[in-house]
Parts: structure tokens; sequence; C-alpha cells
């Protein structure tokens, strides 16, 4: 019913790649600081301001980015909507790197990363009240859901192995794999639900810290909802980027009429946003906090503009409006993630914090390093729809691929 | 017996109870034990359980006996006499040669095991100890042999507590202090150029009464003395403090009283009790008090060997009395970081502008793959 | 493939029902108070006269190591605030006119959001109200950090094995002295003992001499009470404490958490729903595919 989704092969290295090896090789030095000398060496983070951008954007931003997978996962196989079918597989693998960046960045992070084991090991010790422990479980047991998510892909692509026997494997287990995909998918929607929405949650505790534009009983439904939008949002963004990185037809139609959809999400999120303002009698600091109203005022004008942007789709398709709207949808949510962490959390007079040259670095390497396990997963295993230009390789006898049998 | 040996100078006079019972509770307070102490002692004395007391000079300047002579509450006259039995004394012994010397025979025969030795004086032990003879003995022998019956040892001054002025290097004569001469023995060490008479007196004020020696640390030294450095009690620490040091000697800060620290003292490294205690009661009698720095002449390695005015790391230094305020100003903030982050956000906005412009394109024309 | 938006809605509706809904529907969380074996502080503001022996005492006790210059300024060990290496600090305040100083150190809070928040329980309370830190079990994550809101839990940042540091009472320190801050307070400052009896001594002096003292006692019902109380001659913001309510940090996010996760009924709800939807959507999908040519 769909163009079969196939492997992009191709050439691996190419200027843009090799300036993403640079960027790792700058962003592996900054570590090496980080772990030699202590945290306060490599990054502006202090007593007041203890989580920085390590985890207010590449755990925080960086999750919520990719939400991809869980949000067409709703609409493809809960909603029943097939024809998206040819972006779930790119969203899946955007999804489960950014949530493997996100660990890696937590790895980053953390103070005392060797007993990172013991989280989920140690439960006799699991304090049920904290809600970072629950983010950290839910979060490593999603990479696992969104790896078996892939299993038909990496199937698929291990199937046309030169090693015979590990196409035999490969080949045995892709119908289990697919018939177990429902459960697998429904695993998938609800971990994401549970620790995005607790994400908002992590600050509702830090009450007397965060600045009342931003400190609502609704964090988690906010933050729930702000995933979904930037799920979305990111899919838009990411089948653009491939159409123009690997030449492939841009989807322009098939997106456009996700777009009201996705107006939709947006718009609650802002309707939930300023409902608790004004129900909270809050709506005063909008205009009266200074440097906080401006952040206020950028992430939500950015989302509502992104909101236009994607009503439009619903008349008429334009790829440069689309990509207009995923990128001001994304900056908005991000801008509203960070927000929530940084710019509004005020730990007391005294306190300041802009995220230092190492974390910047760390925060661009581990980007880099995502970008080029997207590309080479996607040139290695069958991830992307509609690839022409690539030369193809002859699929062994007797197996449909992106099918099931 | 005793009386036999004093100095005329020192004629007992005939003390009632009362009058004894006051200058035992003021020798007791002097050296700080409690009033009752004196009461004891003067039980003690009336008792006939007077110490008796043995003094050895060596290789010294007996300016710790000059010191002890000036001392004036108990006088010399009063502690000699009525306080101990000071049965053998090289300065202030009437009597000289054999008679002397069959004195110190005499007492060591009957108060064997009882007596107090107090050695002034470095012992010399080059040689086999030949550079000090004393009565036709060498200096290490005698030390030794009236050791081996003493009750306690009290080493006085810098010289008998660690060699002092003597042992100064080159040091020719091989000049060491009682402990090292008197190796597996307890020496009471009392350094200082002279001693402060009110140490010995506290120390055997306390063995004459209780028959006990005070806590002493690892150099022998009671804690009651040495315990801290002059710099702790120093009455010129507030300059310290607050940074006001005399830069020369009669500059505006020497005069005013300022710190000496910068002028070589050595208050922070000599554990000593002189700027609580005073030199024979004489307010100020001690070297800070009159305006010089400390040359740290209880310290060995410091004393004769460190110049008197060069000035020398803080021991055990502590910080200043400095306060934050309730909100100080923390986390770092590089205007690089402010920049790079400006470039990559900037960079990413623009990315996306050109691109979302190029896609405006007719298709057809769309973009190209690299 | 018609059912458009009336299906979303539904979807949608279950996961912003399931986050939204059910912390209102549920019961409010039980305070945890303080026990009257509870034991604390009373710092006095009027009496403080900035000595520091708390301080010097505390690093004694806990064998913390000074401040290094480069921390704090370039002054040794004269650290800003409470550090990695520093337990409690006196600060000086400026009143307009009157000033002072305020003793620094964790609150010891009767319901404290450190212990609310602490992944594997680092952060617990000990017995006799003691919030203690054990750092076998501390990842380094700092969100107690992000909790607390006195800003008390501090972090090693110049260590590369760093770990919390916080007042912990005194609690290891041998032969069960108590606090060594309160032991050497030369004016009565600071002086320890069971939190109610520290209260009522604080109410004795406030009634005493009324004038000499402003905003009652802190720490009284600040987030629920805590084990560490202050009289102030000034305002208390001019002490540097925060201005809090009278409810505990955790409250509010254990109810909803503690809502939403009780006993794993919803999350298990939204699973089953989901995985038959599912399930029946991809049945269908893959029959029709198996029609098509």
């Amino acid at each position: 019913m769909t163009a079969p989704a196939r492997p992009l092969q191709g050439k691996l290295l190419n200027p843009f790649i090799k300036f993403m090896f640079f960027l790792w090789a700058v962003g592996t030095a900054a570590g090496l600081v980080r772990f030699t000398q202590g945290l306060g060496a490599a990054t502006a983070m202090n007593d007041g301001y203890p989580w920085g951008l390590w985890i207010a954007f590449d755990v925080v931003v960086g999750t919520g980015l990719a939400c991809g997978g869980y949000a067409l996962a709703l609409v493809v196989f809960v909603l029943n909507r097939g024809r998206y079918h040819p972006l779930v597989r790119p969203a899946l693998l955007t999804s489960g790197l950014g949530y493997g960046v996100a660990g890696v960045a937590v790895a980053f992070d953390l103070g005392r990363y060797w007993n990172m084991w013991k989280i989920p090991v140690m439960f006799w010790t699991w304090n049920g009240s904290s809600v970072l422990l629950e983010v950290a479980l839910c979060m490593m047991a999603y990479v696992l859901v969104l790896f078996l998510e892939l299993s038909p892909a990496w199937l698929e692509g291990l199937s046309a192995s030169q090693n015979p026997a590990r196409a035999a494997w490969a080949r045995r287990w892709l119908p289990r794999a697919e018939r177990a995909l429902p459960f697998i998918v429904a695993l998938g929607l609800v971990l994401p639900t549970m620790h995005q929405s607790s994400l908002g949650s992590l600050m509702l505790i830090a009450g007397s810290k965060l600045h009342p534009l931003w400190y609502t009983g609704l964090l988690p439904l906010l933050f729930l909802v702000s995933a979904f939008g930037m799920g979305y949002a990111v899919l838009f963004f990411e089948s653009i980027f491939s159409s123009s990185a690997f030449g492939r037809p841009l989807e322009t139609r098939m997106l456009a009429s996700l777009g009201r959809f996705v107006a939709g999400v947006i718009v609650a999120f802002l309707v939930i946003r300023f409902g608790s303002l004004l129900l909270g009698g809050k709506l005063g600091y909008t205009l009266s906090s200074g440097r906080h109203s401006f952040y206020f005022w950028a992430e939500n004008l950015a989302l509502l503009a992104g909101a236009v942007l994607f009503m439009k789709q619903g008349t008429h398709g334009r790829a440069d409006q689309q990509l207009q709207a995923a990128l001001l949808s994304i900056g908005g949510a991000a801008l509203y993630r960070l927000d929530v962490f940084l710019v509004g959390f005020m730990p007391g007079p005294g306190w300041r914090y802009f995220p230092s040259v190492g974390e910047i670095l760390v925060t661009l390497g581990l980007i880099a390093t995502e970008t080029v396990i997207y590309v080479v997963v996607v040139r290695k295993f069958p991830i992307l729809a509609g690839v022409t230009l690539a030369p193809r390789r002859e699929v062994p006898a007797g197996l449909k691929q992106g099918a099931t049998p | 017996m005793p009386h036999a040996v004093v100095a005329e100078a020192s004629e007992p006079s005939a003390l009632s109870r009362r009058d004894f019972v006051k200058v035992c509770s003021a020798a007791a307070a002097a050296v700080g034990l409690p009033a009752w102490a004196g009461e004891k002692m003067a039980d003690n004395v009336a008792k006939g359980k007077k110490p008796s007391v043995i003094w050895l000079h060596y290789q010294e300047c007996t300016g710790c006996t000059e010191s002890l002579l000036r001392a004036s509450a108990p006088g010399v006259g009063e502690l000699i006499l009525d306080l101990i039995s000071l049965d053998y004394h090289e300065t202030l012994a009437a009597a000289a040669g054999y008679q002397v010397e069959a004195a110190l025979e005499k007492t060591m025969k009957e108060n064997a095991g009882k007596y107090v030795l107090v050695i002034e004086g470095a012992i010399p032990l080059k040689d086999d100890g030949i550079y000090c003879y004393v009565g036709g003995q060498k200096a290490i022998d005698t030390v030794k042999r009236v050791a081996e019956k003493a009750a306690a040892i009290v080493a006085i001054g810098s010289c008998a507590s660690w060699g002092g002025v003597p042992s100064a290097s080159p040091n020719p004569t091989g000049a060491a202090g009682a402990p090292e001469a008197l190796k597996g023995k307890t020496v009471v060490t009392l350094p200082g150029c002279p001693a402060n008479p009110y140490n010995l007196l506290g120390t055997v004020l306390q063995f004459a009464t209780f028959g006990t020696l005070p806590a002493l640390d690892e150099k022998g030294r009671p804690k009651f003395a040495y315990g801290r450095v002059i710099h702790d009690d120093c009455p010129r620490r507030a300059h310290f403090d607050n940074g006001r040091f005399a830069q020369a000697f009669g500059d505006e800060g020497h005069r005013n009283g300022w710190c000496l620290y910068k002028l070589g003292c050595k208050g922070p490294q000599t554990h000593a009790n002189c700027s609580l205690l005073h030199y024979c009661e004489v307010p100020g009698a001690w070297p800070i008090g009159i305006g010089h720095p400390c040359i740290g002449c209880t310290e060995q390695g410091i004393a004769f060997n460190v110049p008197i005015h060069q000035n020398m790391p803080i021991d055990r230094p502590t910080a200043p009395m400095a306060y934050p305020g309730v909100n100080p100003p923390q986390g770092k903030q590089s205007l690089i970081a402010v920049g790079l982050a400006g470039l990559v956000v900037g960079a990413a906005a623009g990315a996306g502008y050109v691109a979302s412009k190029k896609l405006a394109v007719p298709p057809g024309e769309g973009p190209k793959e690299g | 493939m018609t059912v458009t938006r009336r299906h979303a809605l539904q979807v949608l509706g279950t996961a912003a029902c399931a986050a939204a809904v059910a912390p209102a529907v549920a019961e409010a969380r039980a305070v945890k108070a303080s026990n009257p074996d509870d034991i604390g502080l009373l710092f006095d503001a009027t009496r403080c006269v900035g000595c520091r022996a708390c301080a010097t005492a505390c690093r004694n006790a806990n064998k913390t190591s000074a401040t290094p210059a480069s921390v704090n300024g370039g002054v040794y060990d004269a650290p800003l605030d409470l550090n990695g290496n520093t337990l409690t600090v006196i600060k000086q305040w400026d009143a307009g006119g009157k000033a002072g100083f305020v003793k620094a150190q964790c609150m010891h809070c009767a319901d404290p959001a450190c212990v609310s928040v602490c992944m594997m329980g680092a952060l617990h309370k000990e017995a006799r109200g003691v919030v203690a830190y054990d750092v076998e079990r501390c990842v380094g994550c700092r969100y107690c950090q992000v909790a607390c809101p006195f800003n008390v839990p501090r972090f090693q940042w110049e260590s590369a094995t760093p770990r919390i540091a916080k007042c912990e009472l005194c609690r290891e320190r041998p032969g069960n002295k108590g606090p060594a801050c309160a032991e050497v307070c030369p004016r009565g400052a600071v002086i320890t003992g069971r939190r109610t009896e520290l209260l009522a001594e604080a109410k004795r002096r406030l009634a005493a001499t009324p004038s000499a003292y402003q905003g009652g006692v802190y720490g009284e019902t600040e987030v629920g009470g805590t084990a560490c109380l202050y009289l102030s001659p000034v305002g208390f913001d001019a002490l540097g404490l925060p201005r809090l309510g009278t409810e505990p940090a955790p409250a509010l996010v254990e109810t909803v958490q503690h809502g939403l996760y009780q006993g794993f009924i919803a999350p298990v709800a939204l699973y089953g729903v989901l995985a038959i939807v599912t399930w029946k959507n991809h049945r269908s999908a893959s029959a029709g595919e198996e029609d098509a040519p």
C-alpha cells in the first residue's frame, strides 16, 4: 500500500559528516575535562543552579524532540491512520537516538555516575515518591521499547546480511517481532505518557524557586501536551530534512493532512497555559516580569505562529511553510521547557548561571554523534521510504521487504 | 639538714602557719594550681615532706637560675627554704669544692628515689663527653648517675631541653639536651631562654604537693605552659588579623604597637606561654611586650638557627575574620560561552530560514543531495 | 480513515484525564509532622557575635577540609556560603543601620523535599528527625539541590568523585554528643535540644522581651515545620531566609504522583486500552494488506 522502506546506501563521508566528527572530537575533549577534573571544571553549574544545559536541553528538550515516535505511534496505531506509516520508522529511529543522547547526557551530568547501575537494580531502595526515579526507570525502559519497536527494521536489515546464519536468524524472528508489535507499541505509548508528564512534575517540588509564570499544578499536563507538539513538529522537520539531504521526494501532501491536527495540539497547549495563568490570577506577570516576560512571550508567540502555519496546511500544503511551522513550534516548545528548568528557575538572590563553553561543546558533540548515527543507519537499514536515487541491492528471494509476510 | 648549704642571704624567718599558708597559696595561684593546693602544700611541709632538689649546671649561662632568683611569688628565699629543700645548687650553694660535692653524695644517698633532679645547661656528648667536667667528673657521667635515683627529672631552659645555644651550628662539642642524654627516662623539659621561672615552680610545686607531674606533650613539655603558640594568645593578635604590621623598627606601626610578624616574629611557631605569663610579675616583661619580635627561644630548630629578624610561615594558619553577605553573588558567566551560544542558536535559526526559503522554489528544482 | 477529530479527542482525552483529573480526585497526602523526640537547633540572631566558633567546631567535628581560596574570591577558608566542604557558615546581615550575624545550615525539615525526591533514599530521615545522607546510594543527580527551598544540600563541584554535603546534626560524632556548633557557642546563640523544648524556649524569649524580636519563630510552621528554628531582631528577609508557606514542599507533587500512580492502576489500565486498540488496528491493517494485490 505504501512505498517500502529501503536502505539509502551511498557514501558515508562527506564534508558535513566530517564537520560532525570535528564537533564530536571537541565535545569529547570537554567531556574528558569533566570526568577528570569534576563537573565544576567543565560546567558553569553551581549549587544554586544544580541542573544546567545538559539536563534542561539534552534531556528535557531532547527527549521532547524525541517524541516523534510516540506522537506518530498514537496516530498510526491507535487512531489507525495507516497512510502515515512511512513516517514511523524514521520517527522511531530519531526517538531512539534522542533518548540515547539523553542517556549519555545524564551519564555526563551525574556526579556519581558509577552508581547509575544501582537505579534499575537495587529496587529495594527505590523511593516511591521520587519523580526523578520514575522518569529514570521509564526512560531506561523506553529506550529498550524503542529498540524493539524498530525490530522489524533491523531484522529486515539483518536478513539481507551476507552471513547466512545471521540472515536465517533474522528471517525466523521477523514474523514474531511483527506479531508482538502491537503490545510493544502500546508500551511505547504508556511509557512516554508517564515520563514526559513527569518531566513537568519534576519541577513541582521546586515551587518556591520557580517563577510564577511557569509554576502551575498543571506542569505535568503541559509537558505531556508539549511532548506531542514537539513530536509532530519534529516529524515535519525530519521528513523535510531527510528529503532535502538524501534527495527523496518531499512528503508535503502527507504532512499537510496532519497539519490541522498538530495545530490543534499546540492550541490546546496554549489554552491550558493561559487558562492556568488566568485561573491562578497570574496574567499580570506576563507583562510585569521583565526578562521573564520576554521569554514567556517568545515561547508562546513562536508556538502561536507555528500553530497558524500548521493550520494553513489544511487548505494548501507548502513545504517551506511546513518547515517554518515545524521550526517555530519546536523552538517555542523547546524554549518553554528550557524556561521551566533554567530561565524561570530562581534559586535566590545572588545566584546566576549561563552554560559554559564546555557544556555547549558537549551538547554539540552529542547532537553531532546523533546525526552521524542517523545518517549511517538510514544508509544501512531500511528506514526511509520512497528512496529512489541510491543504488539498490538485490533482496534475497522469498522475502517481501517492508511488509508483513 | 637542708639549711646548711643555702646562701646566707636567705635566712629562714620564723613564719606563722597563717603566713606560711599565704605563701603556699600565692605560689599555688601563681602557677595555676587551685587555692586548696596551697593548704595541702603547707601541710606537707609541716609534716617534713619538703622535696629534696638537686640542681646540676652544665653548658649554659645560668640565665635560668638568674630569672628564678627574680621571681617574687614565692620569692626564691621562700621557695628554697620553705617549700623545697634545695640540697645541691652550684650557684646558690654557700659551700664550695669537696664540701659541696659531698653534699651531693649525701643527698643522693639519703633521698634515693625521692629527690627531684633539675638540669640546667646542655650536656656535650661528642668525643665521649670530654668537653665539660665538674668536680673532676664528666657531665654525662654525673647526670646519668644522679638521674638513676631521681623521682623526677626536670630540664630547665632551652640548653637542657634540646641543646640551646651550645648546640648551635656547628655544635663543636656535640651539645645535647637532657632528653637525649638520658634516653628512656621521662624528662620534663621547660625550654626558654631563659625559661619562665613559673613554669618550673608550677611543675615542682605540683610534684611537691601531689607527687605527680603535669600532662606533657611529645617533647616532654608541660601542656599547661607549652600547649599553645605565642601567636594564639598574643596581645597584638588583633593587629595581625586586621593586617596592621610594623614594617620597620621605629616606624609608625611599631610605635603604635602593631603586629611584629613582618619584623621576624616567631610567635606563630613558638610554643610557650610568655604572652600570658610575663617574666617576674613585671607587666610587659617579655620580648613582644617591649616591642621586639619573639625569637622563638623555646623552639628547637628556630632559636639560634633561624636569623632573629627573618620571618617564617605560620604554623597553624587560622582563617581571618571575614563574613559573606546573606546572599553573596555566586556562579560564573563567561562571555565566550554567551557568544558561542548566540552563534549556535543564530546558526540554527538562520539555517532553518534559508532552508525554508529554498523549499519555496517551484517543484522540480528541489534541493540536491549533499 | 474517517475517524478524524472525534477519535483523536477520545484518545487524547484519556491521557489528559489521567494527567489532570486523577490528582484532583486523589486524597490529599498526609502531612509528615515532627516527632516530639526530634532534635534541632535554635539560633538567636540577637545573641550571635560572629566569632565563628561554630564553623570551626563544625570543621573539626565533621573533618571537613578548609575551603580553598579559589572558590571564594581569593580568601583562604572564608566560604561565601555553604559548599561541598562547609556544613555551616556565619553570614553578616545588614538591615538599615542594624547589623548582625546569621548561621546557615540544614533546617532539618519535618517533611523534607530532599528526602521526597531522592531516588534511592541517599537522603533519608534518621532517628530523632535528622535528615541524613548515605553516599553509597547517591548517584549525584542533584535533584535534592533543585528541590530544597533553602538551597542547603551542596555538591562537590571541584571533585571528580563528588558527594553531597549537608549538616547531619553531627549524627556520626563519637559519644552521641550532639551538634558541635551548639556545644562551643560562647553566647548561647545556637543551642540544641528537642525541637519541642527549643520552640518553647524561643516562645519564652519572645514573651520575655517582645521588643527585641521581629516576626516570631522562623521554622515553626515554614514548609510544615523545621527542626532548626530562628529568632531575629529584624525581618527574616534580611537574614536571607526565604518566605515560604506552611505547606510542606513535597505535598503537591506527592499528591499528584500518588494520585496518578496509586497502585499503578492508571498506567496499567492505559496500557490495556492502548494494547487492545493497537492490536485490533494492526490486525485489520495486516488483513487489508494481505488482501491487496
